[in-house]
């Protein structure tokens, strides 16, 4: 399995295209933190900026890679590999290289300029958002065949995380006006990774208070030990069980 | 003989299409099997069954006498030429033996005789990609009997090599089967089948049209090609 990660991240090297996301992440980060002395204004811009990029290349990335290691993975069924091997090894290399690029482009920057309890948080969300995406990416591509619609279906996730969802959330809650959501809420914020990333990071720069009473509902939930817990907790599932998904489907694809 | 493949009432769809309708029959050690049949007779997706890159919807297939459906340890005594190779693109031809053999990681001395013949370890700094259909089926052939094992399962070996690359192979397979190897082999060179086959299985449209060995088919039609027994035997059948 880890011998599989070797040779992708090996593979993923060569190609550069990781390298080439890894500097627009740092270019982000260090532009937004050298332009404004005020690094909590920064960590904020940071977090809005990578809650649209990072589950987009993640997705993307893992998506069209996998696909185009469908060879290696050919290769690698005829011989004596066990299939949830082959996968998890694959999303081992894959998820880690991901990873890195995000852990150099945008951590590291923060740990030098706004290494605080926000910072904290927004590095560690983003880490299991990365692997969240990359997880998604492997249950679009082990549940289509061809490429273009692999790489569709991940975008459209993409763009159902990113933008539809809070749409429906907004008429959810002008359709529901009448009673009392809040609760409802927390649970509906449980259902897209994205979310939960923001609104951790949010809740931590304590500008919760503009966000009215559900912000103080947020505030009180996410703000406790017990919330943070939670919400970390929603992001593993949302690494696990997609991934999970993937291995069932991909046990039984034929290639 | 020690039956090494047996096979029972094995069948596959590809959604409508039922490509496997019940396919039955055992393999022994030491021959070769030419698998023939015309084009979408089942051919290649029998080969992927055996070597569970195409799971079955029913039906078992056991090696040496165990159930190997949705199992992987039975590969390490599989070697497999594939009918296009095709690997990752960025890889050097080098990077690629050693990385199968860092995988499989087997004890046993490898068999570098096409390695050789072909003179591929010149060629080790060349990228994938950069390689010809018939280097890649060198490779392919290499990789298959590097690990000496004792079922080899060739998808139509000879297309893309050239003559004498293909003769080297063909004297490969003899040399196996000598060892008492199992050699399954599709094709549709005949005359290629002729030469290597003890044993030839037909398929029409997912079904074993007959199993029998060269002589016997060649004894009933009373032909020495085997493109004219098959011919004739087959009209025979159809009357």
């Amino acid at each position: 399995m880890l011998k599989i990660a070797k040779y992708i991240v090996l593979d993923i090297v060569r190609s550069k295209v990781l390298i080439a996301y890894t500097l627009l992440l740092l270019a982000i980060s260090l532009a937004i933190f050298m332009a404004d002395a005020d690094v909590t204004k920064g960590l904020v811009s940071i977090t809005t900026v990578i809650m649209i990029i990072v589950p987009l290349v993640s997705i993307v990335y893992a998506t069209t890679y996998y696909f185009n290691a469908a060879e290696f993975t050919e290769l690698l069924v005829s011989q004596p590999i066990s299939r949830k091997n082959i996968l998890m090894g694959k999303f081992i290399g894959i998820g880690s290289s991901v990873l890195v690029a995000f852990v150099i482009g945008i951590c590291i920057p923060v740990v030098i300029f706004a290494f605080s309890a926000t910072g904290l948080t927004l590095m560690i969300s983003g880490c299991l958002l990365t692997l969240s995406f990359v997880s998604l990416a492997f249950l679009t591509s082990t549940l289509t065949r061809d490429k273009a619609k692999g790489i569709g279906l991940a975008l459209m996730l993409w763009f159902y995380f990113s933008i539809l969802f809070d749409g429906l959330v907004l008429l959810f809650l002008y359709s529901f006006a009448d009673y009392p959501l809040e609760k409802a809420m927390i649970v509906l914020a449980a259902l897209n990774p994205i979310d939960l990333a923001r609104i951790l990071i949010l809740l931590q720069l304590d500008i919760s208070a503009l966000m009215g009473y559900t912000g103080a509902l947020y505030q009180q939930f996410f703000g406790s030990g017990a919330g943070v817990a939670f919400s970390l907790g929603m992001q593993a599932l949302w690494i696990g069980v997609p991934l999970l998904l993937a291995l069932r489907v991909f046990k039984k694809k034929d290639l | 003989m020690e039956k090494i493949i047996e096979i029972e009432g094995l069948k596959k769809a590809f959604g409508k299409l039922q490509v496997l309708k019940g396919i039955g029959c055992a393999f022994e050690r030491g021959g070769v099997v030419s698998i023939l049949g015309p084009n979408a007779s089942g051919k290649t997706t029998l080969i992927k069954s055996i070597l569970g890159m195409v799971v079955p919807d029913e039906g078992t297939i056991l090696f040496k006498g165990k159930p190997v459906i949705n199992t992987f340890n039975y590969k390490r005594h599989i070697g497999y030429m594939p009918q296009i190779g095709r690997y990752p693109d960025n890889m050097k031809i080098g990077q690629l033996f050693r990385m199968v053999m860092d995988i499989r990681q087997e004890d046993t001395a490898l068999d570098t005789d096409l390695l050789k013949e072909y003179k591929l370890e010149s060629m080790y700094h060349k990228t994938m990609r950069t390689l010809s259909g018939g280097t890649l089926q060198k490779v392919s052939a290499a990789l298959a009997f590097m690990f000496n094992p004792d079922v080899l399962i060739l998808d139509e070996p000879s297309a893309g090599l050239d003559p004498f690359a293909a003769e080297a192979l063909k004297e490969k397979i003899i040399d196996e089967k000598m060892k008492g190897r199992l050699v399954l082999v599709t094709s549709h060179i005949l005359s290629e089948a002729d030469e290597i086959s003890d044993n030839i299985l037909y398929l029409i449209e997912g079904q074993i049209s007959f199993y029998k060995s060269l002589h016997t088919l060649k004894d009933e039609t009373g032909e020495h090609k085997l493109s004219k027994a098959l011919t004739k035997f087959l009209n025979l059948q159809e009357c």
